[in-house]
């Protein structure tokens, strides 16, 4: 990716990942082995609209320095999906990018870690032979695998350096610095542009879409671009890249029916009894 | 034991203790093969004679330098830095298999070191287990709804654990280990370390990632943990909130899909609804308990015993009854 000189006072131009999920409150499930993505229950990955809000809020700043210009610096939404995934970009429209790209095709289905990283490092790498690129950010996980792992690896195969799980995220002449709270520990690290960035769900508050912005979305136009359009290999990505291969995939028999109490005084006691009736409090001498 | 030639190396980072979760990964890696463990630093007395007891032979000690300069303090822990170290100790005893916990850091750790290494990879699995001569990961997947297995295709696999995933034991007959420094040359870093720091825990309570009985507090507790934590200390549990009450600031670590996943054997749920994002932090666990106001909570559609009633009152109460019967 061409480098690009970027700190406040220069327009940023930021590319922001997307997926296309399974709405969490809805039921989800598998068939042959994927993960089922179906226009009514699908969503923009809730936690990428923190990476949304991150990359406007940089954008905005240095519109608001009045170090560039009010209609300078730019905001590209990349997602790898299918159809259906227009969904999830028409979401990111309402929130206020500029732009909003697919990546699509049947050989990407049954993608691994890899393939997917592989396939949004591509993507990147062409938006970046249009202008520079000076970050790409992403949200902490997608809430449909929760692997956590694909903003590592991308930032791995664009060769940039690769900040995670930021909570908060500060730029100054070039250099971007984050504080995270992973695990029990609390790290601040920093890293030049451009880079990778990942964002918590603790970063920020995602703006509410306006009015203007749900008018302008529906009708917005969509890039879609082929993995050869991208130059990628045919075994770069989907199930012939993959380095595991789903063997099982079934639902997990329904929970028999709950032990249900109303309090009338003696609550406490009826709870105390059935953690003790079900072996589930350990002798004195084993808790701390 | 199998007798599978098999080497498994596993991650122990920091080498200054043995968690609960790196016993299970060694109880899980003896039933796919010899077992060596890896470390970024040397393992004090304590620790190698616990390695000793679950079959570590040897441990494999990372010597990191860059540039002809020994890398030592703090940077030995980020992500890359571990990644390389697995990577270099997985060429050196040509090793199968990785297991590594399924903390951030270190699935950060495990991503680099199989696209370093060209392996396969599974986040968060549940199981592990050899078949056909491939490795299989299970995973538990959409909040627990679902159960998954998948085989690595690679020659190498690397795998992160949950916690809680087999209960550990100690190896047949304890074994002396040998640690065995290795050079690890690190690349140059774009990335720099500011600083870190690790939460010092003086709560005596088990860490909620890892503990086997976990009780969580939410918005009913209107910011007052006391009962949630006299639950807890009774039963010699962790304590955990959901989202929002750590987001008021009520307790600094909460279980839900971004926070800590829980799996634990007994996870009692106090004052929490059971939105979707905390489910898919704790519905994967074995034993569910709600105490709810609200008899219309989502949370009692997946619990196994609930009350109805309020917590300030129902927690204390079940901890002195719990007190009292165990004497």
């Amino acid at each position: 990716m061409p480098h690009g000189p970027a700190s406040y006072g220069n327009p940023m131009r930021i590319v922001v990942t997307a997926k296309y999920v399974p709405d969490i409150s809805t039921e989800r499930g598998f068939a042959d082995g994927r993960v089922v993505r179906t226009a009514a229950e699908g969503t923009l990955n809730e936690l990428d609209e923190n990476a949304i809000e991150a990359a406007l809020q940089l954008v905005e700043a240095g519109r608001a320095s009045g170090a560039v210009g009010a209609d300078e610096g730019e905001v590209v939404v990349v997602t790898m999906a299918g159809p259906d995934g227009d969904m999830a970009l028409r979401k990111a429209f309402q929130l206020g990018v500029d732009r909003g790209v697919r990546v699509t095709g049947d050989e990407l289905a049954g993608s691994d870690y890899f393939g997917t990283a592989a396939v949004l490092a591509a993507a990147v790498r062409r938006l970046g032979q249009e202008a520079p690129v000076d970050l790409v950010v992403t949200g902490m996980a997608a809430l449909d695998g929760l692997g956590s792992v694909v903003p590592t690896l991308l930032g791995a195969e664009l060769g940039l350096p690769t900040l995670n799980l930021a909570k908060k995220v500060e730029l100054a002449d070039g250099v971007l610095t984050v504080t995270r709270e992973v695990d029990d520990t609390t790290e601040v690290l920093s890293a030049p542009l451009p880079a990778v960035l990942s964002v918590t769900d603790g970063a920020n508050s995602p703006r509410l879409p306006g009015f203007k912005l749900i008018m302008a979305a529906r009708t917005k136009q969509i890039e879609v671009w082929s993995p050869a359009d991208l130059g990628l290999a045919a075994d770069a990505a989907g199930t012939a890249g993959a380095r595991t291969e789903v063997l099982v995939a079934a639902p997990r028999p329904p929970r028999a029916e709950p032990e249900i109490v109303t309090d009338k005084g003696e609550g406490g006691i009826a709870l105390a009894d059935y953690l003790i009736r079900n072996d589930l409090v350990r002798p004195a001498e084993e808790t701390r | 034991m199998t007798h599978s030639n098999r080497t498994v190396l596993v991650l122990l980072d920091p080498a200054t203790e043995v968690r609960p979760s790196a016993l299970e990964l060694l109880t899980l890696a003896r039933d796919l093969g010899r077992v060596e463990a890896v470390t970024l630093e040397a393992p004090t007395v304590e620790v190698l004679a616990q390695l000793g007891g679950h079959g570590v032979e040897t441990v494999h000690q990372a010597e990191l330098s860059r540039d002809g300069e020994c890398v030592t303090g703090d940077e030995r822990h980020l992500p890359a830095v571990v990644a390389a170290a697995l990577a270099a100790a997985v060429r050196l005893t040509d090793a199968d298999v990785v297991l590594l916990p399924t903390s951030f850091a270190a699935k950060e750790a495990a991503a680099l070191a199989a696209r370093d290494l060209g392996a396969g990879l599974v986040i968060d699995a549940a199981s592990v287990r050899e078949a056909d001569g491939r490795v299989v990961a299970g995973k538990r997947v959409f909040a627990g709804a679902w159960d998954t297995e998948c085989a690595v295709t690679t020659d190498v696999a690397v795998v992160t654990v949950r916690a809680n995933s087999v209960v550990a034991r100690p190896a047949p007959a304890a074994v002396e280990p040998v640690v065995e420094g290795y050079a690890v040359e690190l690349a140059p870093s774009p990335v720099t370390l500011v600083s870190r720091e690790v939460k010092a825990d003086t709560s005596g309570r088990p860490p909620l990632d890892q503990a086997a009985v976990v009780v969580a507090g939410g918005r009913g507790t209107e910011g007052d943990f006391g009962p949630v934590v006299e639950l807890a200390d009774a039963l010699g549990a962790a304590v955990g909130a959901s989202r929002d009450a750590a987001f008021e600031g009520w307790w600094d670590t909460y279980v839900g899909q971004t926070g800590v996943t829980v799996a634990p054997r007994l996870y009692i749920g106090a004052g929490i609804s059971g939105a979707p994002h905390h489910r898919g932090g704790m519905q994967a666990s074995q034993v569910i308990v709600a105490v709810n106001s609200d008899p219309e909570a989502p949370i009692f559609e997946i619990c196994d015993f609930a009350v109805v009633g309020e917590l300030a009152e129902v927690l204390p109460q079940a901890a002195a009854e719990i007190r009292r019967r165990r004497g």
